[in-house]
């Protein structure tokens, strides 16, 4: 496809988006499914522009889990990116990988912490962690920038070479609060 | 007009399978393929109910020179409707979903689905940008099935009406984890 790349640059420390990007590469993940949050938006464009990989919307995140799953058996790595309001839709096919053990990686933008303006974000928000917990997910937690490759590394390969599934939280003071007064 | 016998119809589907790849939606659909022979490449679900298609997606992307069939229910499709048009929005050539549709919850007690109240599962698929969707309902039609199965331009999607049996249980492994390395061992070889 036109306009797409699949060099690799060196990445500034503030860009976490990038610095993900570029640990997905380098762990070889092929399939990047997600329902998009504001916090991915960056991220989102590289996958889809990078021609080593398949970027592709969802209609719900637990779809995600099915995908990664497949994407497994078939021989290929696949990240799922949502925002936190996204862990609840996922619980019950979680099953996939308490009971199969396929790989998952999670990367989760977390809503409803520090400065959230949308209340009805905070209390799937709240929840994620212990939610995740429940389900089976391990949790780490991305909170600077200058943290994500290396956080972002970590996790890959806690899914793929131990073959669990992990969710890295990527705090909301990193990604910046939603003001809902910005002009459209 | 009698519907059909859904174990006649996925054994003549599987029958000389080659090089297929299947995953089997829980419950009847996941007895019925393994009553046409249990079968290192048919990944069979147990729960995760609605995920059958999508396990379909990501196998189907990932072994994109391989044919990937999702045989799954009627109930299962419908929890799952989302990734309809997730599918609809990569189209995947080598990806056919075959729905038995007995308009029942087969294994809770045979509730009614919404198919029986008039859910046209193949419209919806056609709408989400299948190649082909197509509605089931005789015998002669279902080599048309086995012919998109194993040659046909995906995805492919066929709504196959059978009847409401509650036939024996022919039960494949329980375990997840022997399930998936099975495999992967007969796609990829050992890991």
């Amino acid at each position: 496809m036109s306009g797409k790349t699949s060099k690799t640059h060196p990445v500034e420390p503030s860009d976490w988006p990038a610095a993900i990007h570029s640990a997905l590469k380098s762990q070889r993940v092929r399939q990047v499914s997600y329902v998009p949050d504001a916090g991915h938006k960056r991220l989102i464009e590289l996958c889809h522009s990078d021609r080593g990989m398949t970027a592709l919307p969802l209609t719900s995140e637990e779809e995600g889990i099915g995908l990664a799953a497949g994407a497994w058996l078939g021989g290929e790595r696949s990240a799922l990116l949502m925002q936190s309001s996204g862990v609840g839709n996922c619980v019950n096919a979680l099953t996939l990988a308490s009971n199969c053990g396929f790989p998952l990686l999670m990367l989760v933008t977390m809503r409803g912490e520090t400065g959230e303006r949308n209340p009805w974000q905070v209390p799937m928000g709240q929840a994620t962690p212990e939610a995740l917990r429940l389900a089976g997910v391990r949790t780490l937690r991305l909170e600077r920038a200058e943290e994500a490759s290396a956080v972002a590394n970590t996790a890959a390969k806690i899914a793929f070479e131990e073959q669990r599934a992990v969710a890295l939280l990527i705090s909301q003071q990193l990604i910046g609060v939603k003001s809902f007064e910005e002009k459209r | 007009m009698k519907a059909l016998n859904r174990r006649e119809v996925v054994a003549s589907l599987l029958e000389r399978r080659g090089a297929l790849l299947v995953v089997a939606g829980l419950g009847s659909a996941a007895w019925d393929c393994t009553a046409a022979g249990d079968h290192p490449l048919t990944f069979p679900l147990w729960g995760a109910m609605g995920s059958a298609c999508m396990i379909g997606l990501g196998l189907a992307l990932a072994q994109a020179q391989r044919r990937v069939l999702v045989v799954t229910g009627d109930g299962e499709m419908l929890m799952g409707l989302g990734s309809l048009a997730t599918i609809g929005a990569q189209r995947p050539g080598n990806l056919v979903v075959v729905v038995l549709d007995n308009e029942r919850y087969g294994e809770t007690g045979m509730q009614k689905t919404h198919t029986a109240y008039g859910t046209d599962l193949a419209a919806v698929a056609r709408a989400c940008g299948f190649a082909t969707a197509r509605i089931i309902r005789r015998n002669a039609e279902v080599s048309d099935v086995r012919s998109g199965i194993y040659r046909g331009k995906g995805p492919l999607f066929f709504q196959v009406k059978v009847k409401a049996d509650a036939l024996p249980l022919v039960l494949p492994p329980r375990d997840g984890a022997h399930l998936k390395h099975r495999f992967r061992e007969a796609l990829l070889g050992a890991q």
